[in-house]
C-alpha cells in the first residue's frame, strides 16, 4: 500500500492542483493550530495557578487559632482561642495517618542582624517536621532536628534571600556564623530555598519552637498546627481534619461548626478544586479544538469529493487499464491522509512555535506562565490527524471506486 | 479468442427500459482483425464495453481466451482487463497530467512492474511508435495522431491478447487515420494480436479482414473484405 510509486502518483496529482491542495490543507492546519494554541493556553493558565500552590506539600493542612463567632455551651462569641503545646500533643495523639506534624509560633517580622548588616525577616519557630510540610529545599547544612528541640538550642535555618541580604562582600560563608534575633545570638545551621511565591516565605528564618518559647518568653503558646496527610485518600484526609477539629473544639470549648474559631487551610482541598476546574477547561478546549478540526476535515472531504469528480475520467482510464477498486481507494485515501497529515503538522509546528515565542517573550504572570504543548498533546494531535485524514478520504474514495469506466470514458 | 453467444443487454434508466443488445453471437479467432460498423445507437459501443469487461451482460455467454466472463467482481475484472485487453479510444483518454512515457507505462504500474523497468519498456514502445523524442511531453503538447500513437503504445505495453478500439480514427484527419490504421494492421500481423475496431468509416472498416454490421442490437451482416 505504501509503495514509492503510489507516493509518486500522489505527488504528481498534488503538484497538478497546488492551489486546491493548499486551501484544503490550510483549513486543517488552522484547526490544529487553534487546538494547540488553546491547549497551550489552558496549560499556561494551569501552570500559572499551580505556581500559586508551590511552597508547601500538596497534602498539607494548616490549622491556625482564631476568634469564636458562634455561641457555645453558654460562652459568648468573640472569644480568642489560644493554642498551646497541649493542643499540639493532643492532635498528634488523636489523628492517625499523618506523616509530618509541626506546631508554629508567629513572631512576625523581626529585626535580625549579622555584624553590621541588618534586615527584617519573618522568624518562624517550629518543629523539625515543618521543613517537610513546607517542602523547603536544603541548599547547605541541615534543617532543625529533634535534638535542637529537646535541648532548646539556639540554632537557625535561614532562607537564601536572608543569607544574601545579611552576608555580603567577603563574608560569603554563613554556616556556623551567629546572627542576632531580637538581641539573642543564633547559630546558622542551614540555608534553604522555599518555592513559595510570597516574599515572606523566601525571607524566613526557622528556629526551634522550644527555644523561642523560652528565650522570647511566650511560655507554652503556639499559633498554628500543621500536618501532612501522607498517602491518605481524600476521604481519609477529611476524617483526619474532622478529628483534629473535634479535638480542638473539645479542649477549647467552641462549636465544631464555628467557621472562625479556627482557621483551616487545606491545600489538598484547593488542589482538588482546581484540578477539577482544569479538567473541565481542558475538556472544553478539546471539544472546541476537535470541532475546529472537524470543520477542516469536512473541508478536505469536500474538496476530495470535487477532486474525485474532476478526476472521473482519469479514474475511468486507470480502471480500464487494470486498476482495482482497492488501488483507487488507496490512492484517494492516501492523498487525503497526506494532505491532512502534512498540513496538520505544519499547524502543529506553527502552534508550538507561537507558544514558545509567548513563553520566551512574555513574562509569566500570576495566572499565566509557560503555555506549553507537551509531547503527549503532540502525539495525540498526530494520531487525531491521521484518523481525520482517513475519515476525510473515506467517502470520496468509496465514490471514486464506484466510478464505472464506461461512464467515465463516454465521449463528452 | 472471443466467443460470445446470445448476449443481451438492457439499460434501465428510471422507468425506461432500453434493450440495446438483443442476442449477439460472434466468434473472433486469435489473430483476426475485424471491424464493427453500425449507426449510432445500434449497440456497437455497448458490445465493445461488454467485450472489454467494462460492463456486464444480462444474458448469454462470453468466453475470452477460454475464460468465462460472468458476474466478475471489480477486482477480477480489473485483473483480466490488465492481462488480456488493450484499449484504444476515439478521444485517446490519456491522463492529462502525465507525460507520454508515464501514460504508456501506466498499465505496467498496475502489474506492479518496478518504476525503472516500466519506464524503460515504455520508452521502447514509444520508440516503436516513432515518438521517442516526445516521451516527456504532456498529451496537450502532442498532435491528434501522436496522441493516438501514445494510446496504442499504452494498449500494447501490457502484451494483451486482444485490442479493442472504439472509433480509433474518429478524431483524426484522413491521412493520420490511415497512418494509425497502418500501425494497427502492422501490430495485428507482426504480433498476432486479435483486433476489434468499432468504426463508422467505411474505408477504415475495409482495411480489416472482416466487417460486422450491427443494426438495432443484432448482427445483420458479416462481410469479408
Amino acid at each position: 500500500m505504501f509503495s514509492l510509486d503510489r507516493w509518486q502518483e500522489i505527488y504528481l496529482t498534488i503538484r497538478k492542483n497546488k492551489l486546491r491542495t493548499f486551501l484544503t490543507g490550510f483549513a486543517v492546519a488552522w484547526g490544529i493550530f487553534m487546538l494547540i494554541i488553546l491547549l497551550g493556553s489552558g496549560n499556561g493558565l494551569e501552570n500559572g495557578v499551580k505556581e500559586q500552590f508551590k511552597g508547601g506539600a500538596m497534602n498539607g493542612i494548616w490549622i491556625s487559632s482564631g476568634v469564636t463567632s458562634v455561641q457555645y455551651k453558654g460562652l459568648k462569641t468573640g472569644r480568642e482561642i489560644k493554642f498551646t503545646d497541649q493542643d499540639y500533643k493532643l492532635i498528634k495523639n488523636s489523628i492517625k495517618g499523618y506523616d509530618h506534624i509541626s506546631a508554629r509560633l508567629f513572631l512576625g517580622s523581626v529585626l535580625v542582624s549579622y555584624k553590621n548588616e541588618y534586615g527584617t525577616f519573618f522568624v518562624s519557630p517550629s518543629h523539625p517536621d515543618y521543613g517537610y510540610i513546607k517542602e523547603v529545599q536544603i541548599l547547605q547544612g541541615r534543617f532543625l532536628n529533634q535534638i535542637d528541640i529537646r535541648e532548646c538550642r539556639k540554632v537557625a535555618a535561614i532562607g537564601e534571600k536572608v543569607k544574601s541580604q545579611l552576608f555580603k562582600g567577603r563574608d560569603t560563608v554563613a554556616l556556623e556564623k551567629y546572627i542576632n534575633i531580637k538581641g539573642v545570638p543564633f547559630k546558622i545551621i542551614g540555608i534553604f530555598r522555599d518555592f513559595g511565591r510570597d516574599d515572606n516565605e523566601q525571607k524566613r528564618i526557622y528556629i526551634p519552637i522550644t527555644t523561642a518559647q523560652k528565650v522570647f518568653y511566650t511560655s507554652n503558646v503556639i499559633n498554628q498546627i500543621s500536618f501532612t496527610t501522607g498517602d491518605a485518600s481524600p476521604a481519609e484526609a477529611d476524617a483526619m481534619l474532622r478529628k483534629a477539629k473535634l479535638t480542638l473544639s473539645r479542649s477549647h470549648t467552641f462549636s465544631p461548626d464555628d467557621p472562625r474559631a479556627i482557621d483551616i487551610m487545606n491545600k489538598s482541598e484547593d488542589v482538588k478544586r482546581f484540578n477539577a476546574l482544569f479538567a473541565g477547561i481542558r475538556m472544553f478546549i478539546w471539544i472546541i479544538g476537535i470541532g475546529t478540526i472537524i470543520a477542516g476535515i469536512v473541508g478536505v472531504s469536500n474538496i476530495m469529493m470535487i477532486s474525485v469528480k474532476e478526476r472521473t475520467k482519469e479514474i475511468g482510464i486507470r480502471k480500464a487499464l487494470g486498476a482495482t477498486p482497492g488501488s483507487i481507494i488507496g490512492l484517494v485515501m492516501q492523498e487525503a491522509i497526506l494532505i491532512t497529515g502534512f498540513a496538520g503538522y505544519v499547524g502543529l509546528v506553527l502552534g508550538v512555535g507561537l507558544l514558545e515565542l509567548i513563553t520566551k517573550n512574555i513574562p509569566p504572570s500570576d495566572f499565566f506562565r509557560n503555555p506549553e504543548a507537551n509531547f503527549a498533546i503532540a502525539v495525540g494531535a498526530t494520531i487525531l490527524l491521521i484518523i481525520a485524514g482517513a475519515f476525510a478520504g473515506f467517502f470520496p474514495a468509496i465514490k471514486a471506486a464506484a466510478i464505472r469506466p464506461i461512464e467515465a470514458l463516454r465521449e463528452e | 479468442m472471443i466467443d460470445i453467444s446470445n448476449i443481451h443487454k438492457t439499460y434501465i434508466t428510471g422507468s425506461n427500459k432500453l434493450h440495446v443488445l438483443k442476442g449477439i453471437d460472434l466468434k473472433v479467432e486469435a489473430g483476426e482483425m475485424i471491424s464493427v460498423m453500425g449507426a449510432s445507437g445500434s449497440g456497437k459501443s455497448t458490445l465493445l464495453n461488454i467485450l472489454g469487461i467494462l460492463d456486464n451482460h444480462d444474458h448469454g455467454e462470453y468466453l475470452l481466451s477460454g475464460i468465462r466472463i460472468e458476474n466478475l467482481n471489480e477486482r477480477k475484472a480489473a485483473r483480466l482487463r490488465n492481462k488480456y485487453l488493450g484499449f484504444v479510444f476515439q478521444s485517446f483518454n490519456l491522463v492529462s497530467f502525465k507525460n507520454a512515457a508515464e501514460n504508456v507505462a501506466l498499465p505496467l504500474y498496475y502489474q506492479n512492474v518496478k518504476r525503472k523497468k516500466r519506464n524503460a519498456i515504455a520508452m521502447e514502445y514509444l520508440d516503436r511508435m516513432g515518438l521517442k523524442e516526445w516521451a516527456h511531453h504532456l498529451p496537450n503538447e502532442l498532435s491528434g495522431g501522436q496522441k493516438q500513437r501514445v494510446a496504442i503504445a499504452r494498449a500494447l505495453i501490457g502484451k494483451p491478447k486482444v485490442i479493442l478500439a472504439d472509433e480509433p480514427t474518429g478524431a483524426l484527419d484522413s491521412v493520420t487515420s490511415q497512418e494509425v490504421m497502418d500501425i494497427l494492421t502492422d501490430i495485428n500481423k507482426n504480433e498476432n494480436i486479435t483486433m476489434l475496431i468499432v468504426t463508422h468509416e467505411l474505408d477504415i472498416a475495409k482495411r480489416t479482414q472482416k466487417t460486422i454490421r450491427i443494426t438495432d442490437g443484432l448482427i445483420t451482416e458479416i462481410i469479408k473484405n
